[in-house]
């Protein structure tokens, strides 16, 4: 089948504005838009950039906004689409060029919550327990392969009043921690979070959770955090 | 510009990062890598890491030894093996201290499952020895190593391509790196480089790995004078996804799932009668090739099912979740109610740059140390996997020797000094830079990568004939003379991926000619190299690694012996 791709265009070294550019390819169904984005590159124009690498939703390169929703091309299927698809850079980052845009802060703000088991006691000889349930809590989270896509669909981060959110790729993490029975930093955990522009930053739009390649309940997760920090700050009896 | 590190490590999968782990703190450590550190390819291995923990049944070291030995069809190094499989507990407790999210018992140990090729007392039966994180093992280590490094303040080098190695005197002094984002070359000069760039499946048409996979560190490697060590050995995982290629993990047969051909047969009875579905990945590809060959492919087609049917949506969805949604969004088959289609895929490199056990890059087949250079990981080959790798040993492999490399450089940094450097390095390649966009040539980058990726499917994968090979290696000559008339034609200097597939393009001709040159001359079929024209393993004859060495005449081969200690070549059947 044919399909137009309609493709967000900037390069900074020659581009005032960014342009759209459409594309046609000759796609089976059954093929990602990423092979045609890259079909695209090798055979129409070299000058095209969009990141990719495993091509199965794994590593996140390739979050990017499609049809206005953020998702990740390599899992997209051709067959999904009518005869025009509208292929544009992740909202909420600095665009580099066409699809590429700036990561760091992504992941300045992933940093910021201490992406690392926190502990006192040292570890004995061989594995800490944890139960298979307690492992359970926290185990959607550890699909995140930080590919982006929820943060830049946040109606919270995509406004510039309240773009310091740290947002919610970065709240999963800490979720992932904060719920994880070996960990023994808490406190300093729900002091992090505990901010304006922490989890209360969220306000529960949801948009996180639609998009998430990897279906982590985003939003509930943020949800749990909130009630961690309120369940903390409750007088002890 | 110019930067001045300790130690440069190139490549940020777990090889890279665990080396970085390991010396950060003692040494001004960079890592470099031409994606993002979490985008790294070892975020994709799905089933575990193989450690005799021994928290569901018994097991010992001694069998991991004999299992890796067998696996390997006796072309590993059974000194090198025995220091991995001796190490693997402290290395799977070590991760589970730093936070790796494994799944657990029912006590709440460690969760172990059984994989291909591991048993218990010597060969009498499948072993639960996997270690695991659901089906997403690889992806939870990269995560957690990546954020040590973070805490560490190590400095990452992200997209940044490394076009060459530095080599002054008989000393690795640096590399050049091409900045993605801006164009720019940089010299990181260093005290010592570690290569952890990982596999080169991007050589063929039907791959698990990422693009990115294009063996770059074994070629740099390869180009400045080191030989590459038992590069015939190309792992075929045999339950790609038909007809992508993606990886469906071994750990669906290790949960107790099996394949089927067309008459619904469960044919791995007849090829394994003892552990079936769970023999070594080379035994398993070569009988899914030989069931399709005799027309008992699903509907006539390449592929065969394999069938979890019987496992229920529960354990499916708990254990095997990543593979379950790769079925459902590429093939809208769901693997509870339906077989997943399968075709043998390529995975894996069993073969690379030569290494001793500490990551120390040896340039002869006497064993003569590369000063300066170091490689772990799938880009190295120390050897532990030999002619065939046990699934669950790479990630091992990577997070021992990628240890030990760490401990290796941070000792030897200690005895160096930086001094100016007496060439311009960055002029060479700026000029070569120039060359690929001001040249006439009328020849394509994707052309030349399709003709080599499907010749090599062809001629260099689980089934090779001489014939295959001798035509294949001349065409890869002509490939070659070809890509002496390329053009990058995109004049950009931010994000010009043309110009990085271009040089990649290069890599994984020369490394295509490499393997089917070592293919060629091994004329016995051993672990995953299978001679049709000579079927039997000749111990008396090639049981020896490869090495093969670039001169201006083209290849030279030459041979080293296998280390052997306890176990002795014995008729492998599983």
């Amino acid at each position: 089948m044919l399909i137009k791709l309609k493709i967000f265009r900037f390069d900074p070294e020659k581009d005032e504005t960014p342009y759209y550019q459409t594309f046609k390819v000759e796609a089976d169904p059954m093929d990602r838009l990423l092979d045609c984005l890259n079909r695209i590159r090798w055979e129409q124009d070299p000058t095209l950039s969009f990141r990719m690498s495993c091509g199965h939703g794994v590593c996140g390169s390739d979050g990017m906004r499609i049809d206005g929703i953020c998702g990740l091309a390599c899992q997209k299927l051709v067959k999904r689409f009518k005869e025009e698809v509208l292929i544009e850079p992740l909202p909420v980052f600095r665009v580099v060029k066409d699809l590429v845009v700036d990561m760091v802060p992504f992941f300045e703000k992933y940093l910021s919550i201490k992406p690392h088991l926190l502990t006192k006691t040292s570890p004995p000889d061989q594995e800490r327990k944890q139960s298979p349930e307690d492992h359970k809590l926290f185990e959607e989270a550890i699909r995140c392969i930080l590919c982006a896509c929820c943060t830049a669909s946040c109606p919270v981060n995509q406004n510039k009043e309240t773009e310091d959110y740290v947002g919610p790729a970065a709240l999963v993490r800490a979720f992932r921690y904060l719920f994880d029975s070996r960990d023994e930093g808490s406190e300093e955990r729900i002091a992090l979070l505990d901010q304006k522009n922490g989890a209360w930053g969220c306000q529960t739009r949801w948009k996180c959770t639609e998009v998430c390649p990897k279906e982590i309940p985003v939003t509930k997760q943020i949800g749990q955090i909130k009630k961690r920090i309120y369940d903390a700050k409750q007088p002890k009896e | 510009m110019i930067f001045q590190h300790d130690i440069i490590i190139i490549g940020t999968g777990l090889a890279g990062l665990r080396a970085a782990v390991e010396c950060t703190g003692q040494a001004d450590v960079a890592l470099v890598s031409k994606v993002y550190p979490t985008r790294s390819h070892s975020g994709a291995a799905q089933g575990g890491i193989s450690a005799s923990l021994g928290n569901d049944e018994e097991d010992h070291w001694e069998w991991h030894l004999f299992d890796t030995v067998k696996g390997s069809d006796y072309l590993g190094d059974q000194d090198a093996i025995e220091i991995m499989v001796k190490d693997a507990p402290r290395v799977i407790y070590e991760l589970e201290h730093m936070g790796v999210p494994f799944s657990r018992t029912a006590e709440g140990k460690i969760a172990q499952r059984k994989f291909g090729g591991h048993t218990r007392d010597y060969g009498k039966g499948p072993v639960r020895r996997a270690c695991y994180a659901a089906d997403r093992t690889g992806r939870v280590v990269l995560d957690t190593l990546y954020d040590q490094c973070l805490r560490q303040r190590v400095k990452f080098y992200s997209e940044h391509y490394v076009l060459s190695l530095i080599l002054e005197g008989d000393r690795y002094r640096g590399v050049v790196v091409y900045d993605l984002a801006t164009g720019e070359l940089h010299l990181l000069q260093a005290k010592a480089i570690l290569l952890a760039t990982g596999g080169c499946g991007k050589i063929y048409k039907t791959t698990s790995n990422s693009f990115a996979s294009t063996g770059d560190g074994l070629a740099l490697a390869y180009e400045s004078g080191i030989p590459l060590e038992d590069m015939e050995f190309i792992q075929f995982h045999p339950t790609g996804l038909y007809p992508l290629g993606i990886l469906v993990s071994e750990a669906a047969r290790g949960e107790g799932g099996f394949l089927r051909n067309r008459l619904g047969e469960r044919f791995m009875e007849r090829y394994a009668p003892t552990v079936k579905d769970l023999a070594a990945r080379d035994v398993v590809s070569r009988a899914i090739v030989t069931e399709i060959r005799e027309g008992k492919g699903i509907s006539g087609k390449d592929y065969v099912h394999l069938d979890l049917t019987h496992l229920g949506e529960e354990k499916i969805l708990e254990r095997l979740w990543e593979i379950t949604s790769f079925v459902r969004i590429y093939l809208g088959v769901d693997p509870v109610y339906d077989p997943i289609p399968v075709q043998p895929t390529c995975h894996y490199v069993m073969g690379g740059i030569p290494t001793d056990v500490d990551g120390r890059v040896l340039k002869d087949e006497k064993g003569a140390v590369a000063q300066g250079l170091y490689a772990s990981g799938e880009c190295a080959c120390v050897s532990v996997h030999g002619a065939n790798r046990l699934g669950c040993n790479s990630l091992l492999d990577l997070l021992v020797f990628g240890r030990r490399s760490g401990l290796a450089m941070k000792k030897a940094i200690q005895q160096y000094q930086h001094t100016p450097l007496s060439g311009d390095p960055l002029k060479t390649l700026e000029e070569r830079i120039k060359q690929l966009s001001n040249s006439s040539g009328k020849e394509k980058v994707d052309e030349i990568r399709r003709r080599m990726q499907s010749l090599m499917m062809d001629v260099g994968s689980v089934f090779r004939n001489e014939e295959g090979l001798k035509n294949g290696i001349e065409e890869i000559r002509s490939l070659k003379e070809r890509y002496q008339k390329i053009r990058v034609t995109n004049p950009r200097k931010a994000f010009n991926y043309e110009l990085m597939e271009a040089m990649e393009l290069s890599h994984q001709l020369h490394l295509s000619e490499v393997i089917l040159f070592s293919a060629f001359h091994r004329r016995e079929s051993r672990g995953a190299h299978f001679r049709e024209d000579f079927p039997g393993r000749a111990d008396r004859y090639f049981l020896k690694h490869t090495l093969v060495f670039q001169t201006p005449k083209g290849p030279e081969i030459r041979y080293k012996p296998v280390k052997i200690t306890r176990f002795q070549p014995e008729t492998r059947v599983y």
